[in-house]
């Protein structure tokens, strides 16, 4: 029974992994339809950003690297979409064979920079420790995915910017004829949506390993959040993530881990039977 | 007109000279390697140099590069210099035998040194027997193979996981949990496992398997927490190590309530997973580098200065090291690369080598290996706390193991 019940936070942590990885592709992918396969090497960019800073801040790095890695992060996506997916924006199946070999390229970038070999990323002392079965460095991530979530939020409904986003994720044709400059938004989304994965690459380092393939861990959960919780639409992430956290938190308490993943991927595969437009559809009378 | 004329001549000229080097050239490589001849002997190193298990199989590389360096500085073998061709499996099994294929029958290896995961060699081992060539195998394994042209020079399972329940048991620890990465190698080492306990009075708690490359163990520490035993008997595979220890530390667990004993964790891994999250944990290997030889000197000092002050040298490092110097041996005592003559000649070579005294038993073409249990000490190495006193003799097919019965089928 105490297993049982201890399945509900660590499943909810879970969950905040998820949205984390996925947060920034609901933006990249939501908004302007780039199937982005290297959203999993802006992660694996947090992490090393937060390993390289370990040298002066010491086991501190974690929380200094956030904005760090953010930045990092987020010009990598925007040199990745000024130099190449522009070029192919509205052809989703490209994009998605084109950022694959950049993440394949950034791979291997990586391995000559850092070696093959995982480096070390020494957690905080303070995150020592554990509440009942949820280890603080697990609540830290749970932090950091709430903590995303409500900047985000706030982001896109309280600033012109962000209100400017919506427009363009909305109706792109009106957006622009209404003065809107279509290319400067896409080029903000794709350095956010970036820069989000280099924070959960920082969380990350926490309960993972940091090697150059770390983002091919993840990149497969965080498409299905995206695609279960509808394109772009921020609360769809936050309710797919925590369903698919506990989903998967008891299906491999029942069972196993090999068979929790199938579980997991039949009843998505189901869901979108019933709704291929994921928990939540974007309303809007564009002519697409 | 006439300035015009003469240029296009010389542009043709040159553009005939270049041509007739170009043809020129592939007849006379052909020429040197051909049957082996010319001044050197070709070896072939495949292991992955990209993708997931780049990780470990570059340090082995480089430990064979190292050998072959320091063989062909002692005047190389039968007078001639080996001359390494390295090729990349990638991480993908159907490219470790393409590539297996290539380094036989076009680059005309004399033998290969290569693979790590069980699946890699799997793939690997019809080419070989097809082309009756060599393949030189440097990873511990599930054991249950014993194929007529692969040398293994890692640990078979009584060699490695026997003892480790042995070093278990001595210690009282009698309830375990088995964990390991979904595939061949943690299966067939858990099903040794539980024969071996159902014969020694141990009990097995649980058995979970996760699929290469899972980071999540939120659920399964729960799992092992809930059941309390006594040890974790560890067959993870690669990255997930580092999740599985950084979560199960996070879940409060420590080598003192529960150490976890690891067959695939070594000096390389240890970094990656952090020190902190690993510190106290036993591992079961047969060679650590600390391991005290005149030899394991010699190999650590050479391995630094080759590759850098910071590296660490591991067990799979070591067994592809000795891999080349036994193979060496086995031509040198051969008088020549011919597979058969090779093979026939290997039986019986005994060599001290850094884990000490290491002879090919030519029935079963592994190794007679001494088993160490060490712990992982703060600095990040292993300290030796536990041998079997002397080299086991392989046993791949655990025939000499009463309780083994019916596990070979």
């Amino acid at each position: 029974m105490e297993g049982f019940l201890n399945q509900l936070p660590i499943g909810l942590s879970i969950g905040a992994v998820l949205l984390l990885i996925a947060l920034g592709l609901t933006f990249t992918f939501g908004q302007m339809g780039v199937i982005n396969m290297a959203h999993g090497e802006f992660i694996m960019a947090g992490a090393y950003t937060a390993f390289l800073l370990q040298d002066w801040a010491g086991r501190s790095a974690v929380l200094v690297a956030l904005p760090v890695a953010f930045v990092v992060a987020g010009l990598m996506g925007l040199l990745l979409e000024r130099s190449v997916v522009r070029f192919f924006y509205g052809r989703p199946l490209d994009t998605l064979l084109l950022t694959w070999g950049v993440s394949l390229v950034l791979q291997q970038l990586a391995r000559d920079l850092f070696g093959a070999p995982n480096v070390q990323v020494l957690s905080p002392e303070w995150l020592q420790g554990a509440v009942g079965p949820l280890p603080y460095n697990r609540l830290f991530i749970m932090v950091l995915a709430v903590g995303s979530v409500v900047a985000i939020w706030a982001y896109m409904n309280r600033s012109a910017q962000g209100r400017r986003m919506q427009a363009v994720m909305q109706n792109r044709q009106l957006a622009a004829t209404s003065g809107i400059n279509t290319g400067r938004v896409d080029q903000r989304t794709f350095f956010i949506g970036s820069g989000l994965a280099g924070i959960a690459g920082v969380g990350l380092t926490l309960i993972g390993p940091v090697g150059p393939t770390l983002g091919t861990y993840y990149i497969v959960d965080a498409f299905l959040v995206v695609v279960a919780g509808g394109l772009g639409q921020l609360r769809g992430a936050v309710i797919a993530a925590v369903a698919l956290g506990l989903l998967n938190s008891y299906a491999e308490f029942w069972t196993n881990a090999s068979l929790a993943k199938v579980i997991v991927f039949a009843v998505i595969i189901a869901f979108l039977q019933f709704r291929p437009q994921g928990l939540f559809v974007l309303r809007s009378r564009a002519l697409t | 007109m006439r300035n015009l004329t003469w240029r296009a001549g010389a542009v043709a000229a040159v553009l005939v000279t270049a041509l007739a080097a170009c043809g020129g050239d592939p007849a006379t490589t052909e020429g040197t390697t051909s049957g082996g001849g010319g001044n050197t002997i070709k070896v072939g190193l495949l292991h992955s140099l990209s993708g997931t298990m780049a990780i470990s199989e570059v340090t082995v590389r480089d430990a064979e590069l190292l050998a072959i360096e320091e063989i062909n500085k002692a005047g190389g073998v039968l007078g001639k210099q080996l001359e390494p061709v390295v090729e990349d499996g990638a991480s993908d099994w159907p490219t470790f035998a393409e590539k297996a294929d290539k380094l036989i029958s076009q680059d005309k290896v004399a033998t290969v040194f290569g693979g790590w995961t069980s699946a890699s060699r799997k793939a690997m081992l019809p080419v070989f027997e097809k082309r009756k060539a060599l393949l030189w195998y440097p990873v511990q394994y599930e054991g249950l193979e014993s194929s007529p042209y692969i040398f293994y020079t890692g640990a078979t399972t009584n060699q490695q996981i026997i003892p480790g329940l042995d070093y278990l048991k001595e210690q009282g620890k009698t309830k375990l949990f088995l964990v390991g990465s979904d595939y061949v190698f943690p299966r067939t080492a858990n099903k040794i496992i539980k024969a071996y306990a159902a014969a020694n009075g141990m009990e097995i708690l649980g058995e979970e398997y996760t699929p290469l490359g899972h980071t999540e163990y939120g659920t399964l520490t729960n799992k092992v927490v809930q059941a309390k035993p006594d040890a974790v008997f560890n067959t993870l595979n690669g990255d997930s190590n580092v999740a599985f220890f950084k979560q199960l530390k996070g879940a409060g667990v420590t080598a003192e309530s529960m150490p976890v004993l690891s067959v695939s964790v070594a000096e390389e891994e240890v970094t990656g997973i952090g020190v902190d999250n690993i510190v106290g944990h036993p591992v079961a290997w047969n060679y650590y580098q600390t391991t005290d030889t005149p030899a394991n000197t010699k190999f650590v000092e050479a391995f630094k200065a080759k590759y850098g002050a910071n590296k660490v040298t591991s067990d799979p490092m070591e067994a592809g090291y000795n891999a080349v110097y036994l193979w060496a041996e086995a031509v040198k005592k051969a008088g020549s690369t011919d597979v058969e003559a090779v093979k026939k000649a290997a039986g019986g070579i005994a060599l001290e080598r850094p884990e000490g005294l290491v002879t090919i038993d030519g029935e079963t073409q592994h190794m007679y290996k001494t088993a160490r249990i060490g712990i992982i000490q703060p600095d990040g190495l292993i300290k030796e706390v536990w041998n079997s006193g002397e080299p086991i003799k392989p046993d791949p097919y655990l025939k000499t193991y009463p309780w083994a019965g019916g596990l070979a089928s």
